[in-house]
């Protein structure tokens, strides 16, 4: 689903990324651990292109996401991301919060075929091989309709279904989280990547957001994540890649990598944490 | 102080009797008018510049943009407001064989040169905003200008809101030129009023009165309205 072939990432001359290869496939969920400043976080920003990668590529889909030459925003829509310090959008209730992406781009569609269709109308006034129409099956208030049925359906998923109307700044840190976690499912991502997204929360609410993540995986979401919670990379990876200065050190099973260490730097880094 | 007295008596006369308050009142309504439009044309022109100034600049485009809002910015700021107002009025107008009532020309002069002004008061807005909100709406694939107007703007607008407030205050006060290319405003109803009861004592302190109360209402709005946006802070 995403290939990764030689990404490099340079700040200035700090190279933070040293050239990574790897596969990530559908289905699959991969756990990235590693030190502090290891780059771990540089290599999952650059996975959907919210770092530019200094070199190397990123094929998800078939296409080079990391050539500057396409329209990343299209391929950002099928990744969804969610960050250490929750990022909802303050100016906006949770429910708007949901809705916006989802509104926005089917809108955005919409307003682009209708153009395109009024061109092609003018066309075949003139043209003798008739060119087909777009086929226009919804309306403006249809989408907002979808997206907000959508959107409490997501949140009633999550219990959080009263708080549709209230503001961020009046939820707890799991709940910001949990609902950083739905607006990226609104938009039925084909792969999630978490940056560590438990590591800004009170220690009492870890749990809620760790279950809802579990519980997207076990939906069969392919998912890449940046975490500390070794227990929970354990318990919820299919593989688990360890990095140490810009560079994939060791990768195994959950079981290999935290019963079996192979490299040195790997096991220097779980005998500290574990 | 018995000349005072008269003097008022004088005044009262034209102010009142022989109608000079139509155009006070007239002039009152010219210099909110142009202040507010100038404003309003203010933030558009403002919001897009900052927003301009503040893209990622590794290509092109965004650098030629960015220049030429500095040249913009440059002019704006560096020369008087007069001098644009008759820069506009008496050279650029007839270059274009155009004619514009006088009133709209100083609405657009005060909105071109308040952009300016406003768009370093937004780049600083925008740049109060966390980049984390830039990069979530990023992240969904909304793109960079979408992001802006929907997410980041609005925050920035309402971290900058005591200082457009106060921007308006300055505009007000500038106004008071506008009659140097015949838009009526307060300065020319008083001196009509002068003119007319050969007394120009009492007119212009009561327009000096006007100002400075419009001026004070104003700025107890400001004053209201910081302090509602600091309360709906601490709920945070
Ligand atoms: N925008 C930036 N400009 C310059 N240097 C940066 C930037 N972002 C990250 N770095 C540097 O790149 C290195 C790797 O950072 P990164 O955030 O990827 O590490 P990490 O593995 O996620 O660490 P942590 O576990 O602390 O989150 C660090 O040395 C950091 O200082
Ligand atoms: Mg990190």
């Amino acid at each position: 689903m995403i290939d990764v072939i030689d990404l490099k990432k340079q700040y200035g001359s700090l190279e933070v990324l040293r050239g990574i290869t790897n596969t990530i496939r559908e289905g699959e969920k991969v756990a990235v651990i590693g030190p502090s400043g290891s780059g771990k976080s540089t290599f999952l920003r650059c996975l959907n292109c919210l770092e530019d990668p200094t070199s190397g590529q990123i094929i998800f889909e078939g296409v080079d996401i990391a050539d500057m030459k396409v329209d990343i925003n299209i391929h950002r829509r099928h990744m969804g991301m969610v960050f250490q310090q929750f990022n909802l959008f303050n100016n906006k209730t949770v429910i708007e919060n949901i809705m916006l992406a989802p509104v926005h781009i089917k809108t955005h569609d919409l307003r682009v075929k209708k153009i395109k269709n009024f061109f092609i109308k003018i066309r075949n006034l003139f043209a003798k091989n008739k060119k087909e129409l777009y086929v226009i099956n919804t309306t403006k208030t249809k989408i907002r309709e979808e997206a907000r049925e959508n959107a409490l359906r997501l949140l009633r998923r999550i219990g959080l279904e009263d708080k549709a109307n209230v503001y961020p700044s009046t939820l707890s840190g799991g709940q910001k989280q949990r609902i950083a976690i739905i607006r990226a499912l609104a938009m039925n991502p084909k792969v999630m990547l978490f940056d560590e997204p438990t590591s800004a929360l009170d220690p009492e609410m870890v749990g809620e957001v760790l279950d809802l993540i579990k519980q997207v995986a076990d939906e069969g979401m392919t998912m890449v994540i940046v975490t500390h919670e070794m227990g929970f990379a354990r318990e919820v990876a299919t593989r688990v890649l360890f990095m140490d200065e810009g560079r994939i050190v060791e990768e195994n099973t959950p079981e290999e990598i935290f019963n079996n260490p192979q490299h040195p730097r790997t096991k220097e880094f779980l005998s500290k944490v574990l | 102080m018995g000349n005072f007295e008269k003097k008022l008596e004088v005044f009262w006369k034209v102010f009142y009797e022989y109608g000079g308050y139509t155009r006070v009142l007239t002039g009152l309504r010219n210099t909110i008018y142009i202040a507010v439009a100038g404003l309003v044309i203010g933030i558009i022109i403002g919001t897009i510049i900052a927003v301009i100034a503040v893209f990622p600049k590794y290509k092109r485009l965004p650098r030629i943009l960015d220049g030429i809002c500095k040249v913009y910015v440059g002019f704006f700021r560096g020369s008087p407001i007069v001098v644009q107002l008759l820069l506009f009025y008496f050279v650029a107008l007839p270059l274009f064989g155009s004619k514009m009532p006088s009133l709209n020309v100083c609405m657009i002069v005060f909105g071109l040169n308040s952009g300016a002004y406003v768009s370093e008061i937004m780049r600083s807005g925008i740049l109060s905003v966390d980049p984390g909100q830039l990069e979530a709406a990023r992240a969904l694939g909304l793109s960079y200008g979408v992001s802006m107007m929907k997410v980041v703007v609005p925050q920035a607008i309402k971290n900058i809101l005591p200082t457009l407030g106060n921007e308006f205050i300055v505009l007000i006060k500038e106004t008071s030129v506008v009659s140097f290319v015949g838009a009526a405003d307060l300065y020319v109803a008083f001196n009509y009023i002068g003119t007319n009861s050969y007394e120009f004592m009492v007119p212009y302190l009561v327009m000096a009165l006007i100002y400075i109360v419009l001026v004070m209402f104003i700025a107890m709005l400001v004053k209201l309205m910081e302090r509602s946006l600091r309360r709906s802070d601490r709920r945070n």
